[in-house]
């Protein structure tokens, strides 16, 4: 009777969340409730563990790994090249309010000025660039990776704000969306068919980690030291399904961020973690 | 035109030899043709362990609980075409369905298709 109210409830989340009539609030509490009726146990804040939310064990192996992490020196790195002054004197924290503090959750955002995402690595350029200095590219985890790697930490604690308002602010939310739950590669899954619909199951060895949570931890280092960047995991994730990966950076990738984060509103940030 | 016997017996004697040694490296190279279990068990190919449980084969690793577990296929499936039609496009009797279309996208040959049915039908 159970698996039949979940089954019903995820139809009805699947063809509620493509329909182009729901408000983003809409399509995000729709998720709390369907996250809500198929883990009753899990707490909304603990959301941000991912897939270790489902094994106690994997939770436990997270918690004395995030004790002192095998990546405190990449993050260290980070934090000498945030604080490292550009050829004009100024550095990356003139670029923000309070000094880029509790910032990370406000992103990404449509600017209304530009027609177009933001995100915050954008941001992070935007900076670069006003001040005389090249850009970093959005797929080199050796420079850009590894300053979020710091930047995003000075955001820790707060909470997921991303902002969706205006027409053309919806229609980019939409095209994240369309791009969440569209089928694609040969082997024919959408992001929804994991990560709503199969989330908390196994597969084969692993858990599958719930939509809800996903963009609050960013970067991650995936067995403790590769890091990765939210799009530079979309790009997995897209050859994981055998479909050719857009860029880090691109538009595509800025406008599923964009939904993506919105889902995780209310959700505390946590930089900087280890995956497996 | 004429041609020399000599240079006619050497040319079909190093085409000989040489067809021996291309035929011994090529017997020597060639994988042996993967089985039925082993293209269910490959992540690359059928990758069946990712999403079903296999109780019938003490060999199958797996801890998921995508899929119904591939057990008593006989009698699920007494057409076997339909279990092979399954495999080849499951979207085709539920659209919602997860399992990709192994024939349809080309994921594995017919002949692919053919071994992993018949090992599967054994379950």
């Amino acid at each position: 009777m159970k698996k039949t109210l979940l089954a019903i409830l995820g139809a009805s989340l699947l063809f509620g969340a493509i329909s182009a009539n729901a408000t983003p609030e809409q399509d995000r509490k729709e998720l709390l409730d369907y996250f809500k009726h198929k883990s009753p146990n899990v707490k909304f804040d603990d959301y941000v563990n991912g897939a270790f939310i489902y094994n106690a064990d994997a939770l436990n192996q997270y918690n004395s790994i995030m004790e002192f992490p095998p990546f405190y020196t990449v993050v260290d790195q980070g934090k000498k090249m945030w604080e490292t002054p550009f050829k004009n004197g100024k550095t990356y924290a003139s670029c923000f309010p309070d000094g880029a503090k509790n910032i990370a959750g406000r992103y990404p955002y449509f600017d209304e000025g530009l027609g177009k995402v933001v995100t915050f690595e954008m941001a992070l350029n935007s900076c670069r660039k006003a001040n005389g200095e090249d850009e970093l590219a959005y797929d080199d985890m050796g420079t850009m990776g590894v300053l979020t790697s710091y930047a995003r930490t000075l955001s820790d604690g707060m909470r997921m704000n991303v902002r969706v308002e205006g027409a053309k602010a919806v229609a980019a939310y939409e095209k994240g969306k369309q791009h969440f739950y569209s089928r694609r590669g040969q082997l024919n899954f959408s992001c929804a068919s994991c990560h709503v619909h199969q989330a908390g199951n196994i597969i084969r060895t692993e858990y599958l980690s719930p939509v809800l949570g996903q963009t609050t931890h960013w970067p991650v280092f995936r067995g403790g030291e590769t890091l990765f960047t939210l799009q530079k995991r979309y790009e997995g994730c897209n050859k994981l399904v055998r479909a050719v990966p857009y860029k880090s950076g691109s538009e595509e990738y800025n406008d599923l961020e964009y939904f993506h984060s919105y889902l995780s509103n209310g959700l505390p940030m946590k930089a900087s973690v280890f995956r497996k | 035109m004429r041609k020399s016997p000599t240079l006619l017996l050497a040319a079909s004697l190093a085409g000989m030899l040489l067809a021996t040694a291309n035929g011994y490296a090529q017997e020597q190279q060639k994988p042996a043709e993967p089985t039925g279990q082993e293209l269910a068990f490959n992540n690359a190919k059928g990758n069946c362990l990712a999403c079903h449980m296999l109780p019938g084969d003490p060999k199958a690793v797996t801890n998921t609980n995508i899929a119904p577990p591939l057990v008593g296929m006989k009698a699920r499936f007494p057409d076997k075409a339909k279990l092979r039609a399954q495999i080849w496009d499951a979207t085709k009797a539920n659209p919602m369905t997860v399992m990709p279309p192994f024939g349809r996208n080309l994921i594995l040959t017919e002949q692919e298709i053919d071994k992993i049915t018949d090992y599967v039908y054994g379950m």
